[in-house]
């Protein structure tokens, strides 16, 4: 890149922050406008995160490919009654082992 | 007191930073891998400070989207922290505005996570401890994007050695995390349902806002769990 894009970058990726710090402090903006949270706004803010999360969980779920979902589904067990790292680490093994170990 | 909360924080935020680290490193080699500086790519987990959004952008980036797109983009993969800051709001009444500008420039899933699941338990949220779990996270985030950046070659195939499970499952357990809320499992199999919907139709990045609202706008429409509901008789259904 010469001197003029790399510029053109460093406003691509300062403009994004801006964007991103947007998004962060958007609703709080948004809802200190309103008096009081309505009960029903209040169960629609409770779901947030696992609405949020689950669209992050299940397309690669289900586009990940086999090993990829092989390796969540033990994942998801692991999770029942341990912490996320071991989540992770057994996850990890588990797509490993079918990629690397020629376990089909 | 100050400082017994920032080393609490610190502590809470260990495991997520260590769980973070591959994709700090991850995206450094895939920046540079399209066309970024490492400057360029520090500054960019720096500024930004959302990896999603990051792995959206660079990606854009090297297929030569036209800048608007690779910022409407990045928006739109970061939407779901509007949701965030207006949950959040309940919780950080007290903090001064500065300490609200920092609270909201480090609020990554993880960090609402642990907000809210504090807040759950009835302990205090108090800024210094925010401070001490989000820095936990946020400087080695630079460190490991500065060195992935340096040693992309190394990492080659992010597949061959599996990282790109990593991101997947790590969501998945948050997830899990949240399983005692009310209707936690039917507004995950409605946002899952329709983010797969609307990847197959739509495509990626609206998926993630698309199945959000939609599990959202469930919970709203679902009874209230504190207050009696009037019978639901056949007139009232739809």
């Amino acid at each position: 890149m010469d001197s003029a894009q790399h510029l053109h970058l460093i406003y691509i990726i300062l403009a994004a922050a801006v964007a991103t710090f947007l998004t962060r402090i958007g609703g709080y903006v948004m809802i200190t406008q309103m008096k009081r949270i309505p009960p029903r706004m209040e169960a629609a803010l409770n779901a947030v995160p696992a609405a949020v999360l689950s669209t992050l969980v299940a397309p690669a779920f289900v586009y990940g490919g086999w090993d990829v979902a092989a390796s969540m589904v033990v994942a998801f067990f692991v999770g029942l009654r341990f912490s996320s790292l071991w989540m992770l680490l057994a996850g990890w093994l588990v797509v490993m082992a079918i990629r690397h170990a020629g376990i089909l | 007191m100050k400082k017994d909360d920032f080393w609490q924080g610190v502590r809470g935020g260990f495991p997520v930073m260590v769980s973070a680290s591959p994709f700090g490193a991850l995206f450094g080699a895939l920046a540079v891998d399209n066309g970024f500086s490492v400057f360029d790519a520090v500054f960019m987990s720096a500024t930004v400070y959302a990896g999603a959004s990051q792995m959206v952008g660079i990606e854009l980036f090297g297929h030569n989207v036209q800048p608007w797109l690779i910022v409407l983009s990045v928006f739109a993969v970061n939407f779901r922290h509007i949701l965030y800051s207006a949950s959040m709001a309940r919780h950080i009444r007290h903090f001064s505005a500065v300490q609200k500008f920092f609270t909201f420039f480090l609020l990554v899933d993880p960090q609402y996570a642990e907000t809210e699941k504090r807040a759950e338990r009835g302990e205090p949220i108090t800024f210094w401890w925010y401070l001490g779990f989000a820095m936990i996270i946020y400087l080695p985030w630079q460190l490991m994007t500065m060195l992935g950046a340096i040693f992309g070659q190394l990492i080659g195939d992010p597949r061959a050695i599996g990282l790109d499970v990593l991101l997947p499952i790590y969501f998945l357990g948050l997830v899990l995390g949240f399983r005692k809320r009310d209707h936690w499992l039917p507004v995950v199999a409605v946002s899952s349902l329709a983010s797969i919907a609307a990847m197959h139709f739509v495509g990626s990045p609206w998926h993630v806002s698309i199945g959000a609202v939609t599990g959202i706008a469930l919970a709203a429409c679902m009874p209230l769990p504190d207050q009696p509901e009037e019978p639901v008789t056949l007139e009232n259904e739809v």
